[in-house]
């Protein structure tokens, strides 16, 4: 219970209450399940950021998952080319709601210096962003600093986010349908 | 074996096959009409003094302001026997950039004629899978053809003066 002092809570004698959005998002946040899709340099500083030196399983993200069925966040490090494009989108499509896409490095994020046919000027023309992290390649501080605002953002989503028509409209502008779209009914 | 040595070897062999030949970069280069390419590549394959036994590279350049002959192909081979290297050109049209396949010779020239079809879209005859590799399907075009931007077509954000154009 760590970082339950950013919550909004009444203490009482013997227990505690805040909202269920907060707690939910307490519990999210906390325990984001990362999915490197590192291609290039900036996957390297990744490795280093996972590393015990710089040790990202301190903020509850312990576990790699390399398949998007169970992972929370998509870390995109390096050059996307336009060749790797669908294959990327496809995974983003894979992951379960609610998910985070963070972007490392200048590639990532606008293709950097591959001003080239073959390379995608960046991964937001493909999938929606939440946090981009500038950089060629950026330090391992850089992307834990990264990673911290995707906990930020978590932290302070609502629950109700992912069913609302605004969240769709988003979607709908990458021709990404939102994979629980039912439950809304 | 020398360059000299070898081209004299090679005169003996080809003859009047040989358009052009000269030294560039310590490696003997010969120009060879495109029609006789594979011919002339399998004689120096099975040629058992010559014996150029190894594909080292298949590649094209691009030359848009020599009227006919636009599209160079260019062939590396490597002798192991007699530890020395060979550089073959074509020159083809941008009309008609056809050359047979050296796929019969040469297994591992499959995945660099599609290459150099993807990249300067030579149609190599005979190839078994004549299609990109690289580049994704969609594509349109063959980017290394110098009337193409390199620069990607959808950019916003880049300005030249910061790429050195």
């Amino acid at each position: 219970m760590g970082k339950i002092e950013d919550l909004e809570v009444i203490n009482g004698e013997g227990y505690q209450l805040t909202t269920l959005d907060k707690a939910v998002a307490l519990a999210r946040a906390n325990s984001v399940w990362p999915l490197p899709f590192a291609t290039s340099c900036c996957g390297i500083e990744f490795m280093a950021t996972m590393g015990s030196m710089y040790d990202l399983s301190r903020f509850g993200m312990e576990r790699m998952s390399f398949t998007p069925r169970q992972s929370d966040l998509l870390i995109v490090a390096g050059t996307i080319s336009k060749k790797l494009a669908p294959v990327l989108q496809k995974v983003y499509e894979q992951m379960a709601e609610p998910k985070w896409v963070l972007s490392v490095g200048a590639c990532a994020s606008s293709g950097g210096i591959f001003d080239t046919y073959s390379v995608l000027q960046g991964i937001d023309r493909i999938i929606p962003v939440d946090v981009y992290v500038p950089g060629c390649p950026p330090r391992p501080e850089q992307i834990i600093d990264g990673v911290m605002n995707i906990h930020r953002l978590v932290k302070h989503e609502p629950m109700r986010r992912r069913y609302s028509e605004e969240y769709r409209h988003l979607l709908g502008n990458y021709e990404i349908e939102v994979t629980n779209a039912d439950n809304d009914k | 074996m020398t360059n000299n040595t070898l081209l004299d070897a090679l005169q003996v062999q080809l003859g009047s096959k040989i358009i052009t030949s000269e030294v560039l970069y310590d490696t003997l280069v010969i120009e060879i009409s495109p029609a006789e390419a594979f011919g002339v590549i399998e004689l120096l394959k099975n040629d058992a003094d010559l014996s150029f036994n190894f594909l080292t590279l298949i590649g094209a350049v691009h030359y848009p302001e020599e009227k006919g002959r636009e599209l160079c192909v260019v062939y590396h081979m490597h002798s192991w026997k007699n530890a020395i290297r060979l550089r073959i050109k074509c020159y083809l049209s941008q009309e008609n950039p056809s050359i047979k396949s050296l796929t019969p010779l040469f297994d591992g020239a499959n995945w660099q004629e599609r290459e150099t079809f993807d990249f300067f879209g030579v149609n190599f005859e005979g190839h078994p899978n004549m299609t990109r590799i690289l580049n994704m399907d969609e594509m349109d075009y063959h980017p290394m053809l110098k009337q193409y931007h390199l620069e990607d077509g959808t950019r916003e954000d880049k300005d030249d003066r910061f790429f050195g154009r």
